[in-house]
């Protein structure tokens, strides 16, 4: 893809975010922060690619770390996004 | 070892042909070239967006963050089955071992805690675009960014430079965040002589550094020292421009450094020509930088205002030795206090973070039940910088089971005080401050508050008279006629009133 197309994709997404976040429930803003935390994590993307290639040792172990680090965030964000969101409760459901 | 996957050294005789082809095959392939692979992380991406936008309520963000996960699993498959990765085992370990610290983490973390885990977590985001960053400018062939002469492409470059600058600064600013907001650092600002010059001019460094390295005639494979060095004064200034910063201003930190870590991997997305990174980045940017608005405004802040930072460390240098005028005030019981909330048709309850220092929620819930049995309207106000993040106080309050259309946000609440028969303070003080409003020198005046004056009574649950707000100032509801204060700790008092209701 050149960078023209890649620049379009960004500039639009960010007014896709701009327009569901304001939509967010002010309630939920601490879930949407563990979830924006897990999602963010799609780095791990770029960490396997780098763990993968044989290119370069050192950049395999680089990438390694990122895989774990970003694992951390995607297993721990999504889980504890699922625990909080898990207790919201409304008055007749109890 | 194995070999990377286009390579046939029978076929391809060694020397100027296999440079060639592979020079002209990694031009091209600025990301991923076939469609199904870009249409898999196009998708992933539109999970993501349907992941945020099931928060719109409750009652869909469960389905949210399912998406969420689904997304990730899409990414993840497709970058394994389209690369011949030859250590698929060391790469499960890897993953396997983040995993489960994650789960650990994420199963024994108290609600409370939550801000120095987002905090935590942000670190790690940072830390990893950091990695990827430096393994891409090590192994560019493996992330298709290399021109036909072996160099790395100058816009790849900038990219690669500003996603490890990006990266490094949410790494070390949410290392400094998360040990204020874990306590292992005091929560004053700490201040250094001449701090904006120092931060403007390694910011002006780091940029300089970048344009450079893209400048440079030689970008190789981990070539350039001007990415090592963008690295490292871009922790540093991670590290300047949050120590400054006090506690009161923490949910503005953590929402600016959640911006961070999603501009950070839209850079690397950009690097990488992925649209799940990139629409991700762009999500997560646009969702912290959202969340830092929200808060500044809250607190009647400009952005600048908390980034320059110092908030209160003036009050508290004055505040210490000057003795403060003696008001009468009318301290109560919980007998009182629980004789009144039994008479009382409407009760809006108001937590603050003292509430859930003292872990007084449960009580409280209690406190309500009780209430509410007894035929009294109970309604919990929760202002936007309660707690030490977003909608922290939301959190606290259900995981206490408290029904979430039982608590209202200050613009839909506030005009109610004026039918209410008390306004129950827990642990809240500056965001009941009358002086928000009618002070023009106070810290705080202009921050919308909430009227608690307006309820026929106000109950004040404060640990003693001493300790005022995180902005050191007084506040005139002390010693309103209509006001009691309740000095003792959260929980207890709550507890107390609840056994007396009984």
């Amino acid at each position: 893809m050149d960078f023209i197309s890649v620049l379009s994709i960004f500039v639009l997404a960010c007014f896709v975010g701009y327009y569901v976040v304001w939509s967010v429930t002010p309630a939920l803003h601490t879930p949407l922060m563990a979830v924006t935390n897990a999602i963010s994590s799609v780095i791990i993307v770029g960490a396997l690619i780098a763990s993968a290639e044989a290119g370069s040792a050192t950049a395999k172990w680089l990438g390694l770390a990122a895989v774990v680090l970003a694992s951390i965030n995607i297993f721990g964000g999504f889980a504890v996004t699922e625990r909080m969101l898990a207790m919201y409760k409304k008055k007749d459901s109890k | 070892m194995s070999l990377p996957r286009d390579v046939e050294p029978l076929a391809v005789p060694p020397g100027t042909d296999y440079g060639m082809s592979h020079a002209v095959e990694t031009a091209a392939t600025h990301g991923p070239t076939n469609p199904w692979v870009a249409l898999a992380y196009l998708v992933a991406g539109v999970f993501f967006i349907l992941a945020l936008r099931g928060l719109s309520s409750p009652a869909t963000s469960r389905a949210g963050n399912r998406n969420g996960m689904i997304g990730m699993l899409i990414a993840v498959v497709t970058v394994i089955v389209t690369h011949d990765i030859a250590n698929i085992v060391e790469i499960l370990i890897a993953i396997a071992i983040g995993g489960l610290i994650g789960f650990t983490i994420a199963r024994k973390i108290a609600m409370t805690q939550m801000p120095e885990l987002v905090a935590g977590f942000h670190s790690l985001v940072g830390m990893a675009a950091v990695l990827v960053g430096l393994a891409a400018w090590m192994n560019p062939g493996a992330f298709g960014i290399l021109d036909a002469e072996g160099q790395i492409l100058t816009v790849s470059r900038i990219e690669l430079g500003l996603g490890i600058a990006i990266g490094a600064i949410t790494f070390s600013g949410s290392v400094i965040a998360f040990l204020k907001l874990s306590g292992r650092m005091g929560g004053k600002p700490i201040m250094l002589p001449g701090r904006h010059v120092i931060n403007l001019g390694t910011l002006a460094a780091i940029i300089a550094l970048i344009a450079a390295y893209a400048m440079s005639a030689t970008a190789g494979p981990g070539e350039g020292w001007m990415i090592i060095a963008v690295a490292v004064l871009a922790f540093a200034i991670g590290f300047l421009l949050i120590i400054p910063i006090g506690g009161a201003d923490m949910p503005v930190v953590v929402s600016m450094l959640n911006s961070y870590s999603g501009w950070a991997a839209a850079a690397m997305g950009f690097t990488l020509g992925n649209t799940a990174m990139i629409i991700t980045g762009a999500l997560v940017g646009s969702s912290g930088a959202i969340l830092s608005y929200i808060m500044c405004r809250a607190m009647n802040r400009s952005f600048i205002s908390v980034i320059a930072g110092g908030f209160g460390a003036d009050d508290s240098a004055a505040g210490g030795g000057e003795a403060r005028e003696q008001r009468p005030y009318k301290q109560g019981s919980a007998d009182d206090a629980a004789f009144m909330l039994e008479q009382a048709e409407k009760v809006i309850i108001i937590p603050g973070y003292g509430m859930a220092v003292a872990q007084a929620q449960h009580a409280l819930r209690e406190m309500g039940d009780v209430l509410k049995a007894k035929g009294v309207d109970v309604k919990y106000a929760i202002h936007p910088v309660a707690g030490r993040m977003p909608g922290h106080m939301n959190v606290l309050l259900a995981e206490a089971n408290v029904p979430y259309d039982e608590v209202f946000e200050l613009e839909d609440i506030n005009s109610e005080f004026a039918q209410a028969d008390i306004a129950f303070i827990i642990g809240a003080n500056d965001v009941v401050n009358p002086a928000a409003k009618t002070d023009k020198s106070s810290p705080i005046y202009g921050m919308p508050v909430f009227d608690v004056g307006n309820a026929k009574q106000v109950f004040f649950i404060k640990r003693s008279m001493g300790g005022v707000g995180y902005a050191g100032v007084d506040n005139d509801v002390f010693y309103l006629n209509q006001t009691t204060m309740l000095l003792s700790d959260a929980k207890k008092m709550v507890e107390e009133i609840v056994k007396a209701l009984d």
